[in-house]
């Protein structure tokens, strides 16, 4: 087998990944995210009607409600987002704008979403993704322990976290620049997305960091930079055939799936396509640098 | 052989398990996304209960939303209690439940049933006429049993319907202390303070049946009984959030994943099978049993399908064949080592233990955090992901190290 010199294009692959991150991040900073009333609270009306968008407007304004958009979804559709009003106004409403208009309004999806539970939701989605590193870490250290003496298991997990938040923060910055340009919207399914995305950018940081174990007792003299180097070459064909049937699955519900779950599945394979390059080219590389400034 | 054999059964088992009794899809059950309805969430005010009253307060009221979710006619209602911290919420899903509104005010209303007495007054009044005063007694609501509907003159739909009531042992007691001392009067029913019916007691009533006549239509008389049997909640509830979700949707999404599902399963079997040649083929056998068991798996708990669950499924027939590719390039590596072909196999999946094992043990940490982390449709997803790792450890391992050994012990 031909050996790859990963390492030595280390600095490559980290510039590759701060040019994918960095717009993201400033994007995140200017625009930030578009929550959707998952986190914010608030209503959200979408109703089927010939009525125009101004007519929606304004009869929403004469009902006194707290409009933050409007947006149309073609096919006489309209997405309305508002300050938190009751069923029975929504109901108002649709009445009035049904005589305003002098046309048919049906109700197609309409929630409300109290200001505390989105609250909740914001700090169980930190808190999940915060406890998702620290178990792993956790993991790892425990299922690393056994590696020959001179390196510490943590290390590994610590490098695997941060690949992890490499695609945590790759996945936040695309939808941040997403919902600035597109007005796409993150809410609770994002947040599942974000968790499974690190699920499996670990479960591929373990199977290079698995093999680097392996050799490191195989070969004993050789210095680490170059088990590193050795492990992900033998390692490149698996973690790329295991990341490529999910790209296919993946891909098929993104081409077949529908309309509904299409911002979810988007989500899911960046950050699985992103899970793969940044454990093959972020946490395996960074573990030899960190290795390499220790001895 | 023994192996084989039991793989067949699982296999078979699997199989009637998703296809009886009625040989379709109809049996999963869906999420409200898919079939439409409504999703309330109530918050409880404990704040009057003690502290060590409120488990039993809590599960009493699920078990009243309940009872008004099955008046509501909806077969598939579901009352869970989520509970954080000191935070009590009921969530109520209505499938099929289109009128939010109705829905709100059966399951949110809290009904009290009184019966009052009419004492007269001296009046202030010069010419003495004396004022009626409406006075509750003690016989409530909690003294009723049950109520039903009923028809005055037999079952005969022309004839006026009116509302049966049954007493407690101690409300029949307190019915006949007050019917006796109130006959030849009338003894208004009151519902949330409003006078619904006034009947006239013709004599003591000492038998714990009595009914409730009035100028009902069915309808009313329907909500009148609904209304008594639920009963005051024992925990004032509050909405906090409500989704109401049209069924256009549903079986289009259905479709459309199912779609997606067999080309992604095609588009894998067609990759392995070029990768992997014979071994590739046997472990696209091992994932159309991993499909069957797991589809049998959401039928039987039963899982509810959202469309973030379904996806999570396709997306988990991706992952299940990750073990096989991990073992079967391990065996292509024993293999360039000079080991013949029955030793590197018996390796292959030896040595892949570990990185197969630790890898889907970080997956099945981030499932669970998303479990905890989740309500509805999230925690579907979780499940879907948890069984789907679960059941695909199984199959890529057991079963196709089983087909493998039978295949190449033979030639």
């Amino acid at each position: 087998m031909k050996e790859i010199n990963f390492l030595k294009y280390g600095f490559f692959y980290f510039a590759i990944s701060a040019i994918l991150v960095i717009p993201g991040l400033i994007s995140l900073g200017f625009w930030g995210l578009r929550l959707s009333i998952d986190f914010t609270g608030g209503s959200l009306l979408e109703i089927k009607t010939s009525s125009s968008e101004e007519t929606i407007r304004k009869t929403a304004q004469s009902q006194n409600f707290d409009l933050s958009s409007v947006q149309s979804l073609g096919d006489s559709t309209y997405l309305i987002r508002l300050k938190e009003i009751s069923s029975d106004q929504s109901r108002q409403f649709q009445t009035k704008l049904a005589s305003e208009s002098g046309s048919t309004v049906t109700e197609n999806r309409f929630e409300t979403v109290g200001p505390v539970v989105g609250r909740e939701l914001t700090q169980k989605a930190i808190l999940s993704i915060m406890l998702s590193s620290v178990f792993i870490i956790l993991y790892i250290s425990i299922s690393f322990r056994n590696i020959p003496k001179g390196y510490s298991s943590w290390k590994f997990g610590v490098s695997a976290v941060m690949a992890l938040i490499h695609d945590a923060l790759l996945l936040l910055g695309l939808f941040s620049i997403l919902g600035h340009f597109l007005h796409v919207e993150v809410d609770a399914l994002f947040v599942t997305a974000v968790l499974t995305v690190i699920g499996f950018s670990v479960h591929d940081t373990i199977v290079v960091f698995d093999r680097i174990r392996e050799n490191l007792i195989k070969f004993p003299k050789k210095p680490f930079p170059e088990v590193v180097n050795y492990s992900l070459t033998e390692t490149l064909g698996r973690s790329i055939n295991t990341s490529v049937t999910v790209i296919l699955t993946l891909t098929s519900l993104l081409l077949f799936g529908g309309d509904s779950t299409r911002w979810f599945v988007v989500a899911l394979l960046v950050g699985i396509i992103s899970g793969t390059y940044s454990s093959i080219f972020n946490a395996a590389p960074l573990l030899a640098l960190w290795e390499k400034r220790r001895s | 052989m023994k192996n084989i054999i039991t793989i067949i059964v699982i296999a078979v088992a699997a199989v009637i398990g998703i296809f009886l009794p009625r040989g379709d899809f109809r049996d999963f059950r869906f999420g409200l996304d898919l079939q439409g309805g409504t999703h309330l969430v109530y918050e409880a005010d404990i704040s009057s209960l003690a502290s060590s009253d409120v488990e039993t307060a809590i599960s009493a009221t699920r078990q009243n939303l309940e009872q008004r979710t099955n008046l509501l006619g909806v077969s598939e209602a579901l009352v869970q209690v989520s509970t954080t911290g000191d935070k009590h919420r009921l969530i109520v899903e209505l499938p099929g439940v289109q009128d939010i509104n109705t829905a709100l005010s059966t399951i949110g209303q809290t009904a009290s049933l009184q019966f009052a007495e009419i004492k007269e007054v001296p009046s202030k009044d010069k010419d003495g006429t004396p004022s009626a005063v409406l006075v509750p007694t003690d016989l409530t609501g909690r003294d009723l049993k049950s109520a039903s509907v009923q028809f005055a003159g037999g079952q005969q739909l022309s004839s006026s319907p009116s509302v049966g009531i049954e007493f407690t042992p101690e409300g029949t007691k307190k019915f006949a202390t007050i019917t006796a001392r109130n006959v030849g009067r009338q003894l208004p029913i009151l519902l949330d303070g409003q006078v619904i019916t006034a009947p006239t007691v013709g004599s003591a009533i000492t038998d714990s049946q009595a009914v409730i006549s009035g100028d009902f239509t069915l309808e009313d008389a329907k909500r009148l009984s609904i209304q008594l049997n639920a009963g005051a909640l024992p925990v004032p509830i509050k909405v906090i959030e409500q989704r109401n979700i049209g069924a256009t949707l549903g079986e289009k999404s259905i479709e459309k994943s199912l779609q997606a599902g067999v080309v992604g399963l095609v588009a894998i079997l067609i990759f392995m099978v070029i990768n992997y040649r014979l071994k590739g083929l046997l472990a696209c056998i091992a994932l159309l049993i991993y499909i069957l068991i797991s589809l049998s798996i959401f039928k039987v708990v039963p899982v509810t399908l959202t469309l973030a669950g379904i996806a999570g499924f396709i997306l988990s027939i991706g992952m299940a064949v990750d073990a096989n590719i991990l073992i079967f390039e391990r065996i292509k590596e024993e293999l360039s080592w000079g080991r013949s072909l029955l030793t590197a196999i018996e390796l292959g999946f030896k040595r892949a233990w570990t990185s197969v094992r630790d890898s889907n043990m970080s997956s099945l940490i981030t499932a669970g955090i998303l479990f905890w982390f989740g309500t509805g449709s999230v925690r579907g997803f979780a499940l879907t992901l948890i069984i789907g790792i679960l059941v695909s450890l199984f199959t890529s391992i057991f079963v196709t190290r089983t087909l493998l050994r039978i295949v190449y012990e033979r030639s």
